[in-house]
Formats: C-alpha cells, structure tokens, sequence
C-alpha cells in the first residue's frame, strides 16, 4: 500500500510542524489570559497606592471644601450613592422581579419573546441615552429639577432587565415537579408561584439583585444629567444630590493635587464596594453548587 | 511478526480516581472484529476510549489511565507518544454521526487529510472517491459532494464519518455503538461494511445489541462493572458461557 | 376573573415595561431633537461645525461618529484576539483547577466602574502609552503615515480605543466562551479522533461550528464600546467641531458618547445647544440598536447550526 505509506511519511514530516503550531495557540492563549489580568491588577494596585492616604474619617464624612482648598471629603458622596441605591433599588426590583416571574412562568408567547429582546437590548444600551431619557421624562416634565429620583429613575431602568434575567434564569432552574405538585394539591398558581417556587429560587434571585447593584453603583453617565451633584448632604429626593462616580469625574477635571488624591480615595471607596458586592455574589453561588 | 494488533495490560481507566476501567487484559488479532458487550456503565466504552487516548480528553473531569496499550510493540501510553499521531493510526466512530456541520461532504471525508499535511487535490479526490466507495456511499453522494456533512440522512451521515476515519489510513478502528441512533436498515448496511472492512483493519466495536455483537464479532468480551469478567469467539461465548454473570446477561437475567 | 388570571395580567404589564421605555426612549429622542434636525436637516448628521455660541449655533455630529467609530473599532482590533485567546484558554486549555479563580478575575474586569478606568487612563496609563507607545512611533513612521504623526500627549484616539479593549474584553470572552461550551463534545471528539491537535480541533471543530456566534460576541463588544461613556470621555482629549476630525490617531477627538457627557450640564436651555446633543443621542441610539439587532440575529443562527444536528 504505497498510500498508506505517503500519508505516514507526510505524517511524520509535519508532526514537528503541528506541534510547534499547537504550542504557540496554546501559548497564545494563555498569554491573552495574562494580557488582560495586567491592567486589572494594574488599576487595582493604583487605586489602592494613591486612595488610601486619603482615607481618613474625616474624608469619609465631611463636605467637600471650598474648590481649591484641599479641605473637606466625600460625605455627601457616600451618603447620596447609597440614598441612590436604596430608591432604584426600590423601584427597579419590583418591576425587574416580576417581569422575571412573567418571563420564566408564562413566557413561552411572541409577547414574551419580545419582551427578551427588549430586556437584552436594553443591558447593553449606551447609558448615557437612558440619562437623556430619564433627564426629559423626570428632570424636565415630572419634577423640574435635578433630583436624587431621576437618578434612581435612569438607574432603575438599567437595574430591572438585569433583575428580570436573573429571576428568570433561577425560576427556570426550579424544577418543574415542584409546581405540579403544588398544583395537584389544588393550590392556585399565584399561590404556589410565591411560596413554593420563589421561596426555592430566592438566592439566585438576591443574587441576581446584588449583582445588578454592583452594576449601577459605579454608573455614572447617566447621573450627570440626572441628579447633577451637590456640595450637601442630602436634603430631599426632589433636589440634587452628590454621588461618588460623579465625584470621582469632577475631582479629575480640577486642576488641583488635592482634588487628584481626593479623586483616588473616591474610586478607592467606590471600588471596594463594588467589588465586596461581586465577591459575595461569587462566594455565595459557589457554595451553593456545591451543596 | 505476532498476529496481536493491540492490546491491554493491566489497563485501568479512572474518572475523578473513580475506577470506571478495572485492570483490563484483552488482546485484538489484527483483521477480526472484537465485540464489547455488557450492560451500561460497564466501562466498555471507556474501554476503547482509551485505545486511542481519547479517555484523557474527557471534558470537566479528571480522566487518567494506568497500565498499558500495546499497538504493535509500543505502549501508546510512553511519554515519547504524541497522542495526536495514535489517533490517526486508531480511527474512531461515535455513538451519534458527528459529521462537521459547515463543511461539504467531500470537506468532511478529508478533513483528515488535510489535517495531515495532504493538499494535493488530485490525491485528495481519490482517495475521498475511495473511502466513500469503501463504506458504500459513493453512489448515493457523489452528486452531491459539495452538500453539507449534515444534509443527508443520519445512516449516511454515519458511513460519512467511518469514510472519514478510514480516509487517514487508520490500522485500527474503533466504533463506540455506531448504529445506537440509526434505524435497522441502516444498520445492517453498516454491519455489512464492517466484514468487508476487517479485510484492512482491525476492528473494535461496542455494543449494547447482542444480536450486533453475535452478527458482526470473530471475538466477543464482556465486561461488567468495569472488569472484563469473559473473552472468547463470538459463537462459544453466546452459546457456552464459562462465567455465570455472562450467561445470565446474554440471557436477559439483567442488563 | 379570578386570581392567576389577575396574576397573569399584572405580571405580563409589569414585564411589558421594558419595551414600554423602549418605545418612549425613541419618542424622547425623536421628539426632543426634532428642532435641531428642522433647523440643519441632514447637515446635523454629516457636518462637522460645532458651534453652541449664541447667534453662531452651528451644529454637525461627523467628527463625533468618527470618533465614536475609530476608537470602537481600535478596541476591536485589539480586543478580538485576546478575547477569543481567553475564552479558548478558560474552556479548553487552562487546567481545571485555575479555571474558576481565573474566569473569575476576567469578569471582575467587567464589573470596575468606567469612572475608575477613566481614572487609572487619565493619571496612570495616559503615560504609559506617550512614552512606550506614541512617542516611538511617531518618531519612527510618524513623518511617513500620517495615522501615526502628531505629538505624543497621550490623551487621544488611541488610547481611549486601548482602554475600550480593555474594557471590552470581559464582554466578548464571556459570550464567546458560552459560544465554545455550546460546541457539542462529539464535534470536538470528531476533529480529535482524525488526529487533529488542539489547534487543529478548534480550527475544524470549534471555529467552522461556532463562527457566527463567535462573530455575535465581537459585535456585542462593538455595541459596548460605541456606547462607553466615562472612560472615554476622560481620555479622549475633548475636541470638538472639525478639529475633532484629525487624521491621526494620536490626536486629542471626541465621541458621541463623549460630547453629551461633556456638554450636556453647560447647554442653555433657551438655545438649541440640547436638542443638539439630544440629536447625539439619537443617533448613538441607531449604531447600537443596529450592532445589537446584528449580534443577536449571529447569535441565534449560531445555535441553530446546532439544531440541524439533533
């Protein structure tokens, strides 16, 4: 078989080749993986070199100073990213959560295709177009004014598709049994959807919720048009109000060394709450599959 | 020079250090068909897994192998074996036809070949017409060769990928319950094809289909929890059984 | 009606929400921007004047869709490669142990705020870039190609197109490594059992298979880095009218995104200074409406090549 014997000296010849070629992807591949941890590692060692002298309790407390004088800190900033969390938080959890319970329930329509579509899309969107939206629709028509609800306005818009994917992947993770056994027992399908089927996908679904707040605690686009900023504490949620990824964008437009270490103690706080969020979001549905 | 293709020494197969292959010893005679029978999750398709060093590419487990496979005087398990180099010597068919799906008929048959290093196209047509013939598809597709692997039907679909392993030149091939998915027809169209091509190669196939196995094998192991309990020619096994767990399997007690 | 009746409705208008917004963001963008579009018509779209001074208000967003344009796909060119090298290497190559912790650090970059990438661009890496990357270059090929001219400064085209691939990375190798895990063990088995390498398995099995869904997960990265704000903003050098049309890369230029971010608190409400950047908008609104219809019609034709198997 002359055949056989060409295909096994053609195999030979190039078998130094292919392996070479096969390392090299290999090596490739993992130098990628490398390649993207650099500026990870990077921001992360930066943000902690240059905030933490910054840190002090006054920094975390007090108000900004007068622009150009390094007194003063983020106070209103915390306070303001956490009043902001707290209202999109109470307005797109709900919304997010229950479209996640139609979608996972009920959602083998057109309707609820679309509605897919939609949530998809709207993850991905440009923020800064949902500040334009959330500016007109509550900046300008139902409030007249900068205000911590506009804020919680554009960011509950981005918070709920999140919400409402999340719900939905952990509804459909319940196993099917379980809804018809509660429905065998005559129990209605509201009834059981609530106790029986959300209490099993409960963690998923905080989860989802967690994750989703790590997401807009660092937005900040759709804020500049929307909540404005402030130099005081928290007065009304029909007024402006400071948030900390806004801060940290002002601070580094001032042309002030304070300002600089102030903005790096800024993203030194913002940071570590962000990623605490994502951590605990991690550790958490890790235990989960394992048990 | 010995008339043993390949064998197993002491061959254990382990998935997580869960033994799944239980200290296996079983030699294959070149051109016979060898039959691996025995009731799920009895190793068999582990077994020959392992014979062409496919166990260890086993995805999101640790899959590791002891012991040796012997192809002709080398263990394919010696660190200078580059693994890729034995999967061309030692063919293998799945249980499913897994024809690549955006490539042609004529794409998929020498998908091999190229692979290999082979780009003359003159070569490349013959050697496509001959496998085809060689798995008697040759007729069916060869207007259609520039057809997707996936536009035919799942008994031709699955001659394509027994074209595609012999288009390599293998000297062994190994077939992982080939015909599980097809109808009967199918079927024995490929059971006819494996007599005709124990001519060239040496077979190994797995199978839960006693009849297939009594049809198609010279040889017939049977295996059970992993460990080869009975080996022996195909008609001797079926109808004399030495070991009373083979007996009762081949008799329907279990399985 | 009774109560699951009840249930269904509420749930299906709560759920309807989402594409309720959708349809009112369009309206808003539409309707607000209206004056600009009467007042330039299609000069909007491609002129390049930008002038919100009063009684000199010229308004043209070309040098932005440039801008938006060059950097995204600067961030695509780089990002691509690398990302498809991470999902490759976190599904395929990495040894089971390092795997978690390292697809782990890949999404914790997804979830740094881009108002901390602007940060780290804006006083760390801005230098980086002038001094290793443009300042070399520009001595080198500067005078010949005229991409590659300028003075180094680091604020500029390329680098806010180097931190978008950054940023983008984490998007397009998550997506592409649920595109590869979606590739069914038996075309894997298929392309090694012919004696392919691994290499050689993705390229038979893997890439043929999964193509166009790979390709759905770098115009996903697109349609995340057309939309980028922040950290564009605070790198990109902040020109604005006909200079924010250079011709090289390592010139200052603004993006769609950009410009609303920049000027959107300073514009007077009496002029049509708003309705221009609203204008912005929408336009941004159509490149990421399009890239992200195109991604998810890729995506979708990628599972079915698998249908046709099953």
């Amino acid at each position: 078989m002359t055949e056989q014997n060409e295909l096994e000296r053609l195999t030979q010849r190039n078998a130094a080749k292919r392996k070479l070629i096969n390392n090299l992807f290999i090596f490739f591949c993992g130098f990628c993986t490398l390649i993207a941890i650099i500026p990870l590692g990077s921001i992360l060692f930066e943000v902690v070199k240059n905030g933490y002298p910054a840190i002090s309790w006054e920094f975390l407390t007090a108000r900004p100073g007068a622009i150009g004088s390094a007194e003063g800190g983020i106070g209103p900033a915390i306070q303001g990213t956490l009043i902001i969390i707290a209202l999109t938080t109470l307005l797109g959890v709900p919304f997010g959560v229950v479209s996640g319970i139609y979608l996972a329930e009920f959602g083998d329509s057109k309707f609820a295709k679309t509605v897919r579509i939609v949530n998809d899309m709207l993850t991905e969107f440009p923020s800064i177009v949902i500040g334009i939206f959330a500016y007109y629709i509550v900046t300008i028509v139902l409030i007249g004014s900068f205000s911590a609800f506009g804020g919680a306005f554009a960011l509950a818009i981005i918070m709920l598709p999140v919400v409402a994917r999340t719900t939905e992947e952990s509804l459909r993770l319940v196993p099917n049994g379980l809804r018809e056994s509660a429905a065998a027992l005559g129990i209605r399908k509201w009834r059981y959807t609530w106790s029986v089927v959300i209490s099993a996908a409960r963690r998923g679904m905080v989860n989802g919720i967690m994750l989703s707040v790590a997401r807009i605690t660092g937005e900040t686009a759709p804020l500049i048009m929307t909540i404005l900023g402030s130099q005081w504490f928290f007065s009304s949620f029909f007024g402006p109000i400071d948030a900390l990824p806004l801060r940290i964008w002002r601070l580094s437009l001032l042309p002030y060394e304070y300002a600089r270490i102030q903005g790096w103690g800024a993203a030194l706080v913002l940071i570590t709450i962000v990623l605490t969020l994502n951590i605990i979001v991690k550790y958490v549905t890790r235990s989960k599959v394992r048990t | 020079m010995s008339n043993i293709k390949l064998k197993t020494e002491s061959l254990n197969a382990m998935f997580n250090g869960q033994k799944a292959v239980d200290d296996v010893n079983l030699e294959f005679p070149k051109n016979t068909i060898t039959a691996l029978i025995g009731p799920s999750g009895c190793g068999k398709s582990t077994l020959i897994r392992t014979m062409n060093r496919m166990h260890e590419l086993t995805p999101a487990t640790d899959a590791t192998v002891e012991g040796k496979v012997v192809l002709d005087n080398k263990n394919i398990y010696d660190s200078d074996v580059d693994p890729t180099l034995i999967r061309r010597r030692v063919g293998m068919v799945f249980q499913k036809p897994n024809p690549f799906p955006t490539m042609s008929i004529f794409d998929n048959v020498v998908a091999g070949l190229k692979l290999n290093g082979l780009r003359d196209k003159t070569k490349l047509r013959e050697i496509c017409e001959s496998s085809l013939k060689g798995v008697a598809l040759w007729d069916e597709v060869k207007e259609d060769l520039d057809k997707s692997g996936t536009s035919i039907s799942g008994g031709q679909q699955q001659r394509l990928c027994i074209a595609r392993t012999i288009a390599v030149q293998p000297e062994v091939i190994l077939l992982d319950e080939p015909c599980s998915a097809l109808d009967p027809i199918s079927t024995s169209k490929i059971e006819q094809l494996l007599t005709e091509l124990k001519k060239q190669y040496t077979i190994i196939i797995v199978t839960h289909n006693m009849q297939q196995a009594a049809r198609v094998a010279d040889t017939t192991a049977f295996m059970y929890l992993g460990k080869l309990i009975e080996v022996g020619k195909t008609q001797k096994l079926f109808e004399n059984p030495k070991e009373e767990m083979t007996e009762n399997y081949i008799t329907g007690k279990f399985g | 009606m009774n109560a699951d009746k009840i249930f269904k409705q509420f749930s299906s208008v709560m759920a309807f929400s989402a594409i309720g917004i959708m349809i009112l963001i369009v309206f808003v963008l539409v309707t607000q921007s209206a004056p600009v579009w009467q007042e330039f018509g299609l000069d909007f779209a491609f002129g390049s004047d930008w002038n919100p001074v009063e009684g000199r208000e010229s308004y043209g967003v070309r040098p932005y869709i440039y801008g938006t344009l060059i950097t995204s796909f600067l961030a695509l060119l780089l990002a691509v490669p690398i990302s498809i090298g991470i999902a490759i290497f976190l599904s395929e190559l990495a040894p089971p142990i390092i795997r978690e912790p390292l697809s782990f650090i890949v999404e914790l970059l997804a979830a740094v705020p881009s108002v901390i990438y602007g940060l780290w661009g804006l006083f760390i890496f801005r230098f980086y870039i002038r001094d290793y990357i443009e300042e070399p270059v520009i001595n080198s090929l500067g005078d010949t190609i005229p991409i590659f001219s300028g003075i180094p400064f680091g604020l500029d085209l390329f680098t806010a197109g180097i931190i978008l691939a950054v940023m983008i990375i984490p998007t397009i190798s998550s997506v592409a490594r649920e595109v590869i895990y979606a590739v069914p063990a038996t075309q894997k088995e298929a392309a090694y059992a012919l004696g392919a390498t691994r290499w050689e398995m993705m390229r038979t099995s893997v890439f043929n298979y999964a193509k166009s869904g790979l390709f759905g997960a770098c115009v996903l990265g697109l349609g995340r880095a057309v939309g980028e704000t922040m950290a564009v903003t605070m790198v990109i050098g902040n020109t604005i009218g006909a200079q924010a049309l250079p011709e090289s890369l390592f010139q200052p230029g603004q993006s769609m995104a950009s410009i609303i971010a920049n000027e959107f608190n300073e514009a007077d409400p009496g002029s049509l200074h708003p309705s221009a950047l609203i204008g912005v908008g929408l336009i941004l609104f159509f490149f990421a409406l399009i890239i992200q219809l195109f991604s998810l019609y890729l995506r979708e034709r990628s599972l079915k090549v698998g249908e046709v198997l099953d």
